[in-house]
């Protein structure tokens, strides 16, 4: 927006300092990588010379069952993922939803406050193992419907009541960590109270528990494949099944390797986006 | 000269702290009228009363005659004719510049997108920051952050404009740009209530001065007859205090 001006040449004493610093980096990069390369050679000799190792590797590490069981493994894990997509969904919704009546004023309010309350100790203090029971084989009990539903959808039920109670604390912190004079200025240009959530708090809010909302989603991505409990036929369960027909352990490290997999690009985007906020708020800083 | 605001025997107590204690107060039509008074007289609490933003415990507030102190009248519909500046953290953080400035006109007066944005522009042309209109209020000044959010308040046209001692958190040489601004505003007729402790300035601009004291309006009066010869033996003590009982204005702008 404002006029560049030409940026002026380095002086030699900048250039000079700026050599040094490249080779210090240069120096430091080297020092890194080597001691690394040193530990996992360790880690891997120590490894392959434990008395055992040949029988692991075969049970484990079977590259003949691994491709054997990739068909079924790989369309247990689509199933992973819609159950994922769907339960991130929810919790979005279902969490927002109680950490707004979490942080509703007034004696009003008070019986939906104290209920979002008792909701959120209650889910997150129950395993979700036991969570899953409870909706898998309880919901089906109550004869809502004439057939049972789908393991798959029962399982997302249970992963959204649970993370909802986590996820909601989330936005609680974060909506308390926006200024009170915020709505304040949003008020007095007459908003309402449902405007002022909507426009000016929850973005404010949200932008503030981004990280913390990603490490839910990772941690929510790998108990997506305890609906296996329920008979659903996940990458897990269908493991599960390889396993015991091949005698081989090897489907397990398969499915393993997969969640690893989905994970990491949320993992690395949720500390690219962690460091950027960081950056952000300490712009300046050197250490 | 129209009646714009009136407030009739206005009580404010906080727990057993009676902050405004029989506030009687009228405001025409294009007057601007600044509220003097020491720190926790009640200068804000009697903005934020006007403002709906607290509830008065007795006596009654008029807006154009409407009495607003009344629970039945929409507070969200009052509040969007009244515009009001406070001393920080006025602007929105995640909003740019523009979009600060069109919130209440797109989402409260229901105006549409470009109607909205073609007056904003306007407006923050006039003073001098058209080409901030995208950027993000944390790449302005303080000065720049104030103007915007002054402009904000009178985006939508409002009936009444309060400044709640706008320019006390800004630097020294911040201020002036900020005082130049409710200046012009002043002379274009916006009916304006401020709370300031900057005397010069309320003894300049102001067409009345209002000097609160004790939860009271203990003096009001011309700035001449409040600065120049103060009636009241605690007005003197008090603008003794601030320094503000110096010589006439035109000796001292030198
Ligand atoms: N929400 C509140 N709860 C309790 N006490 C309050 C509240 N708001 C204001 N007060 C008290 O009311 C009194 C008047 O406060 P107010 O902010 O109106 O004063 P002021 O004249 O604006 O002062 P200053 O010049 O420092 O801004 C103060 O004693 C303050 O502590
Ligand atoms: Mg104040």
């Amino acid at each position: 927006m404002s006029g560049a001006l030409p940026t002026p040449e380095p002086s030699g004493l900048e250039l000079e300092r700026r050599r040094f610093r490249r080779r210090q980096t240069g120096r430091s990069v080297l020092v890194a990588a080597a001691s690394t390369l040193v530990f996992a050679v360790v880690v891997w000799i120590t490894l392959v010379n434990t008395p055992g190792w040949a029988r692991v590797q075969s049970t484990f590490f079977d590259p003949a069952v691994a491709v054997e069981a990739w068909p079924r493994v790989f369309e247990g894990l689509l199933l992973n993922l819609a159950v994922l997509v769907f339960a991130a969904a929810g919790v979005l919704v279902v969490s927002i939803v109680l950490a707004i009546l979490r942080t509703l004023r007034g004696p009003v309010f008070f019986p939906l406050r104290a209920l979002a309350a008792a909701y959120t100790d209650l889910f997150r203090g129950l395993p979700l193992i036991i969570v899953l029971y409870v909706v898998g084989f309880g919901i089906p009990g109550l004869g809502f419907t004439d057939t049972r539903p789908p393991a798959a959808v029962l399982g997302t039920v249970a992963l959204i009541l649970t993370y909802s109670a986590y996820v909601s604390e989330v936005f609680r912190a974060g909506i308390e960590a926006v200024h009170p004079s915020q709505r304040l200025a949003a008020r007095s240009l007459g908003l309402s109270h449902g405007q002022t959530m909507r426009l000016v708090v929850l973005p404010q809010a949200v932008r503030k528990v981004t990280p913390a909302l990603m490490n839910d989603l990772v941690a929510m991505q790998k108990d997506v494949g305890l609906i296996s409990v329920l008979g659903a036929v996940d990458a897990v369960r269908a493991a599960q099944i390889e396993t015991a027909a091949a005698f081989n352990f090897t489907p397990y490290v398969l499915a393993g390797l997969l969640f690893v997999l989905i994970a990491l690009p949320l993992i690395r985007l949720t500390d690219w986006y962690t460091a950027r906020v960081r950056r952000r708020e300490q712009m300046g800083a050197l250490v | 000269m129209s009646e714009v605001l009136r407030l009739a025997a206005v009580r404010k107590s906080f727990g057993s702290r009676d902050v405004l204690r029989g506030i009687d107060l009228r405001v025409d039509e294009g007057e601007v009228v600044a509220l003097i008074g020491a720190s926790g007289s009640g200068k804000s609490t009697l903005l934020r009363v006007v403002n709906l933003l607290e509830r008065v415990d007795d006596g009654q507030v008029f807006l154009r005659g409407q009495d607003i102190s009344d629970p039945r009248v929409d507070a969200d519909a009052v509040r969007a004719r009244i515009g009001v500046v406070f001393q920080h953290f006025n602007l929105f953080p995640h909003l740019s510049v523009l979009d600060n400035v069109t919130l209440a006109a797109r989402h409260v007066h229901r105006r549409r997108r470009e109607t909205a944005e073609a007056s904003a522009l306007e407006l923050l042309a006039r003073i001098g920051l058209s080409d901030h209109a995208r950027s993000y209020p944390d790449r302005l000044s303080g000065g720049q952050q104030q103007r915007v959010a002054i402009v904000r308040a009178i985006a939508t046209d409002p009936d009444l404009l309060l400044l709640d001692e706008v320019t006390s958190a800004l630097d020294p040489e911040l201020v002036g740009e900020v005082l130049d601004l409710v200046r012009e505003l002043a002379a274009a007729g916006t009916t304006i209530v401020m709370a300031t402790h900057e005397m010069a300035f309320a003894r300049d601009v102001a067409d009345r001065v209002v000097f609160l004291d004790r939860g009271v309006v203990a003096e009001e009066g011309t700035p001449a007859e409040v600065f120049g010869t103060p009636r009241e033996q605690r007005t003197r003590e008090f603008l003794a205090r601030v320094g503000g009982l110096g010589p006439p204005p035109s000796a001292e702008r030198a």
